[in-house]
C-alpha cells in the first residue's frame, strides 16, 4: 500500500516536472526575444519619404517604422479599430466632443537626440489638416471637423472641432500622421520628402532606389525593452513569383500586403511547419460603378437587377480558391464595430440565400423598366489579375444567367483611373481600399459632391445620412444610420454593386512574432512588436 | 579615315534628335496620367484641387510645344530634369540601375563569346561530324529556349534541390565581389547561353565560307601552319559579321532583359523602363529611351570603327 502511494506521489512529482518544463518552454517560446534582423518584401517602392502626401503602403511598409503617432490602432487588435496611444499617453474628451485633449509622454527623443514636444505633433497635425500653399497633404479633407490645433504646454495637445465627428480619434490614429520635427518643417515644409527624422523605434540607415531600404534598432525609443529586432530590411519586389520565391527560399520573413489563395498553398506545401499563415478580411473592396447619366442606368430598377442577379453566397466558395476575395459583406468589414449583421445582410437585395427568386425578381425589374432581353452593354475592368479578372468574369456570367449581353472591355491599369474621372463607362470595376474601418472614411466617396462618386449619382438622402452619421456620439444611433444608408446605398438605389470582401493572406516564416494581422496592409507596420524567434 | 570617323560620328545626332522627338510625342499619346495614378494610390480616390496642383507642379498644364522645347534646352545640357513619380534627379534613378545592367551585359557577353567563337570555329572545321551536329544542337537549343524561361528553371532548381536561392539584393562589385557574382551569374548565364547560340551560328557560317576563300586556300598551298591560317587568314576576316551581331545584343542587354531581371529580381535599366512606362513617368520614359538609343548609336558607331579598323577596304573605300 505504501509502496503504492510512493509511486503515485513520484508519478504526480515527475508529471508536474513534466507539465511545468514543458510550459516553461511555451513560455519561452511566447517570450519575446532581442535580436536578428527582420527580412520583408514590399510589392511598391516609396515614391517620396512623405506619408502626409502619398497614397501607397509602398511608403508606410518601410518607413513607418521610424515614426511614431500621436495615437494608434492596438497592433494587437485584429479589428484594426481600437486606438491606444503612442506619442499620447493619454486623452480626454470633452462632453460636447468638441475638444480633444492629449497628454504626451515626455523624455520622448528624435533620432538625432532632440527631444519631441507638443510643439511637434501641432506642427505636424498643422501641415497634415491645414496645408501651405504647395504643400501637398492628400487626407486635410477627412479633418474638416477640426478648427484648430494647439499646443497649451510642452506636454499638452488640444484639437478644438467645429463639430463633434464621432471619427475623429480612430482618424488621428492614421497610420499616415507621423510626426515630424517641427524645426525642420519650419525650415522647409519639403524636407521630409526626402530626409527621414522621427522618433520612431527604427533609425533610418539606407534607401537603394529599386532595391532595399534598412533601418536599425532605435536604442533611446522611449518604449524601453523595444524594439525587439537589431534591425529591418526591405526588399522592393515587383514581381509576386520573386516574393512566393524570396519567402520559399528563406531570403524574406515576410511580405505584409497579401498572397494569392494558390500562393499561400505554394508555400505551405513547400515549407511545411516553417510557415504560419495569418488570414482577415480585407478593407478593400471591387464594387460596380454604374453612369447614372447613361441610359438605362438612370433607372434604379435596372441597377438593382444588375445586383440581384449576382449570387454572391456561391461565388465566395469558388472564387475565394482562386483569388483574394472571400466574405459576403455590407458596407463595412465583416467583424468590425460596424459590421452588418448576418440576419440583416440578407434583406439586401441581392444577398438572399434564394438566387432563384432573386433572378426572377431581377428579369422582372428589367421588363418592367423596359430593358429587353439580350440587351447590350460594356462592361470595363481593370487589367489586374487578382482579383479584378476573376471578379469580372464572374460578374458577366451573372448577368448573362438574367439574359443580359455583357461585353468586356479590359483598360489597361495605367490608364483605367482617367477613364473612371472622365466618366467613359457604362458600367465599370471600381475599387476603394482603406487604412483603417471607419464609416466615415469608408463611405465618403458616395456622398454626391465626392471625387471619386465617378457613377455621377445625385443622392441628398445619403449626403444626409452620412453627416449624420458622422456626428453621432452614440455608437448604436450610429449603427443605425450607417445600415439606413447600407440601404439605401446598394439596395434602394443600388448606386453602386457590392461584389466580394478582400481576403487578406499572409503566409509568413513561422520565426516571424509578435505580428498581428489587420483588415489593412497599411496597418501595423511600426515593427517595434515583432520578434524572431530563435 | 578621319573623314569617315567624323561623318559616322556627325550622323550620330540627327538620330538622337529624332529619337527625342518621337519619343517625347508618342509617349504622350499612352492614355493614362502621372500625377492621377499616384494621388489615387490604393484608395482609388484623388481629390481634383490635388490633381490639379501637381499638374501645375510638373508643368503638365502647359501646351506641349512648350513641354517639348523646356525638355530638349535641358536635355542639350545633359540636364534629364527629374523623375515625375519620386521627385529624384534622373540620373540617380538611373545610375544604380545602369551599373547592373551594365555588369550583367559584360558578364553575358564574356559567356557569350568565351563559348561562341571556339563552337563556332570547331562545327566549321569538322562540318558535318558528330562534334558539328552537336554544336548545332546546342546552339539551335539556345535560340529556342528564352532566357527568362532557362532562369525560371534555374531559380526553381536552387529552390526545390539545393533550398537555396541567389541573394535578392544587389552588391555592387566592389563592395563585396562574392555576394555581387552570387547574384548575377545566373542571369549572366542565362543570357549569355542564347546571346552565345547567336553568335556560335554566325561564327560557324562565316568560318565555313571564309575557310573557301583562295586566299585560305593559297595559304594552305603555302604551306603554312594550320593554326596560322585560321587566326591569321580565316578567323579575322570571319569576325566582322560576329562583331556586329556581339555589339547589336550587348547594346539590346543593357535595356531590354526585362522579364529577365524580374525572374531573378534584379534593379535594372528594363524593370526601371517598365516602371516608368506603369507609371507614365514622363521624365524618366524620355530619359531611358535616349539613353538605350545613345548606347545603340555609340555601339554602332564603335562598331563602324572596328570595321575601318579590321577591313582597310572600308576605310579607303
Amino acid at each position: 500500500m505504501r509502496h503504492r502511494r510512493n509511486w503515485i506521489t513520484c508519478s504526480i512529482v515527475a508529471l508536474s516536472l513534466a507539465l511545468s518544463s514543458g510550459w516553461t518552454a511555451a513560455m519561452a517560446q511566447d517570450k519575446p526575444r532581442s535580436g536578428g534582423e527582420l527580412l520583408f518584401v514590399v510589392p511598391s517602392e516609396p515614391p517620396s519619404y512623405d506619408a502626409h502626401a502619398e497614397e501607397t503602403f509602398g511608403v508606410i511598409h518601410p518607413i513607418a517604422p521610424h515614426y511614431s503617432l500621436l495615437v494608434r490602432v492596438d497592433p494587437f487588435d485584429k479589428t484594426g479599430t481600437k486606438p491606444v496611444g503612442d506619442l499620447a499617453e493619454s486623452w480626454t474628451i470633452s462632453k460636447d466632443g468638441l475638444v480633444y485633449t492629449f497628454k504626451l509622454r515626455q523624455g520622448v527623443k528624435f533620432h538625432d537626440g532632440s527631444e519631441m514636444t507638443s510643439k511637434d505633433v501641432k506642427a505636424s497635425y498643422d501641415k497634415i489638416i491645414f496645408p501651405a500653399a504647395g504643400v501637398k497633404s492628400l487626407r486635410k479633407e477627412s479633418y474638416r471637423s477640426v478648427e484648430v490645433v494647439e499646443a497649451p504646454d510642452a506636454y499638452t495637445v488640444r484639437f478644438r472641432l467645429k463639430y463633434p465627428e464621432s471619427s475623429l480619434l480612430l482618424n488621428l490614429a492614421s497610420p499616415w500622421n507621423w510626426i515630424y520635427k517641427a524645426d525642420l518643417l519650419a525650415k522647409d515644409m519639403h524636407w521630409y520628402e526626402k530626409n527621414v527624422m522621427g522618433t520612431g523605434p527604427f533609425v533610418f540607415v539606407e534607401h537603394v532606389k529599386g532595391s532595399h531600404w534598412v533601418g536599425k534598432k532605435n536604442p533611446n525609443y522611449w518604449d524601453k525593452g523595444k524594439p525587439y529586432l537589431d534591425g529591418f530590411r526591405a526588399m522592393f519586389m515587383s514581381s509576386s513569383a520573386s516574393q512566393v520565391a524570396a519567402i520559399r527560399g528563406e531570403r524574406a520573413h515576410i511580405q505584409f500586403r497579401g498572397f494569392s489563395p494558390a500562393e499561400r498553398d505554394q508555400l505551405t506545401t513547400a515549407l511545411g511547419n516553417k510557415i504560419a499563415v495569418q488570414e482577415s478580411p480585407w478593407d478593400c473592396l471591387n464594387f460596380v460603378s454604374m453612369h447614372h447619366e447613361k441610359k438605362p442606368f438612370d433607372d434604379k430598377r435596372v441597377r438593382r437587377a444588375l445586383s440581384l442577379a449576382l449570387d454572391r453566397y456561391e461565388a465566395s466558395q469558388k472564387l475565394s480558391k482562386i483569388t483574394l476575395v472571400k466574405d459576403v459583406s455590407g458596407v463595412q468589414v465583416p467583424g468590425t464595430p460596424y459590421a452588418t449583421p448576418p440576419a440583416e445582410l440578407e434583406k439586401l437585395a441581392g444577398y438572399g440565400h434564394d438566387i432563384n427568386a432573386n433572378r426572377a425578381e431581377a428579369k422582372r425589374l428589367l421588363r418592367e423598366a423596359g430593358v429587353p432581353d439580350g440587351f447590350s452593354f460594356t462592361f470595363k475592368n481593370r487589367g489586374i489579375p487578382h482579383p479584378y479578372e476573376p471578379i469580372g468574369i464572374w460578374l458577366v456570367d451573372q448577368w448573362r444567367q438574367i439574359g443580359l449581353n455583357v461585353k468586356v472591355e479590359t483598360i489597361e491599369a495605367s490608364a483605367y483611373h482617367n477613364m473612371l474621372k472622365r466618366g467613359d463607362f457604362e458600367v465599370a470595376m471600381d475599387f476603394q481600399c482603406g487604412f483603417i474601418v471607419e464609416p466615415d472614411l469608408d463611405l465618403a466617396r458616395f456622398i454626391s459632391a465626392s471625387d471619386a462618386n465617378y457613377g455621377k449619382h445625385k443622392d441628398k438622402v445619403i449626403d444626409e445620412l452620412y453627416q449624420k452619421q458622422a456626428r453621432a456620439v452614440d455608437p448604436e444611433e450610429r449603427k443605425k444610420l450607417v445600415r439606413q444608408l447600407e440601404k439605401r446605398l446598394l439596395d434602394e438605389e443600388a448606386h453602386v454593386i457590392w461584389t466580394l470582401q478582400w481576403h487578406r493572406i499572409i503566409p509568413h516564416n513561422a520565426r516571424v512574432k509578435g505580428w498581428t494581422i489587420t483588415p489593412s496592409h497599411y496597418l501595423n507596420n511600426q515593427l517595434d512588436t515583432v520578434w524572431l524567434s530563435e | 579615315m578621319w573623314k569617315y570617323l567624323l561623318k559616322r560620328f556627325l550622323l550620330m545626332f540627327p538620330t538622337l534628335i529624332g529619337v527625342a522627338v518621337v519619343t517625347f510625342f508618342l509617349i504622350r499619346v499612352i492614355p493614362g496620367d502621372v500625377v492621377e495614378l499616384r494621388l489615387a494610390g490604393d484608395r482609388g480616390a484623388a481629390s481634383d484641387a490635388a490633381i490639379k496642383m501637381e499638374r501645375e507642379r510638373f508643368g503638365l498644364d502647359q501646351p506641349l510645344w512648350k513641354q517639348f522645347g523646356t525638355w530638349i534646352v535641358g536635355v542639350a545640357r545633359l540636364d534629364f530634369g527629374t523623375s515625375m513619380w519620386t521627385g529624384s534627379p534622373i540620373w540617380d534613378e538611373i545610375k544604380l540601375r545602369f551599373a547592373l545592367s551594365l555588369q550583367v551585359a559584360v558578364m553575358a557577353t564574356i559567356v557569350a563569346v568565351v563559348l561562341a567563337v571556339p563552337l563556332g570555329v570547331l562545327a566549321a572545321l569538322r562540318q558535318d561530324t558528330w562534334v558539328d551536329y552537336a554544336v548545332r544542337i546546342f546552339s539551335i537549343a539556345g535560340l529556342a529556349v528564352p532566357s527568362f524561361w532557362l532562369g525560371i528553371v534555374f531559380i526553381l532548381t536552387f529552390l526545390i534541390v539545393f533550398k537555396w536561392l541567389p541573394p535578392m539584393v544587389y552588391t555592387p562589385f566592389w563592395v563585396n565581389p562574392w555576394q555581387n557574382m552570387l547574384q548575377l551569374i545566373w542571369p549572366a548565364l542565362a543570357v549569355g547561353y542564347r546571346y552565345s547560340a547567336v553568335a556560335t551560328r554566325m561564327t560557324r557560317s562565316a568560318m565555313l565560307e571564309v575557310l573557301r576563300e583562295d586566299y585560305v586556300r593559297t595559304a594552305r598551298a603555302k604551306g603554312l601552319a594550320q593554326r596560322l591560317i585560321l587566326v591569321r587568314h580565316a578567323l579575322k576576316n570571319a569576325m566582322l559579321p560576329v562583331l556586329t551581331v556581339i555589339a547589336l545584343e550587348f547594346a539590346f542587354l543593357i535595356g531590354g532583359l526585362v522579364v529577365t531581371e524580374q525572374v531573378f529580381n534584379l534593379n535594372g535599366i528594363g524593370l526601371l523602363f517598365v516602371q516608368a512606362v506603369a507609371h507614365r513617368d514622363y521624365t524618366l520614359i524620355q530619359a531611358l529611351v535616349m539613353l538605350v538609343a545613345g548606347i545603340f548609336i555609340f555601339v554602332n558607331f564603335a562598331m563602324d570603327v572596328m570595321y575601318a579598323w579590321i577591313d582597310p577596304r572600308i576605310r579607303f573605300r
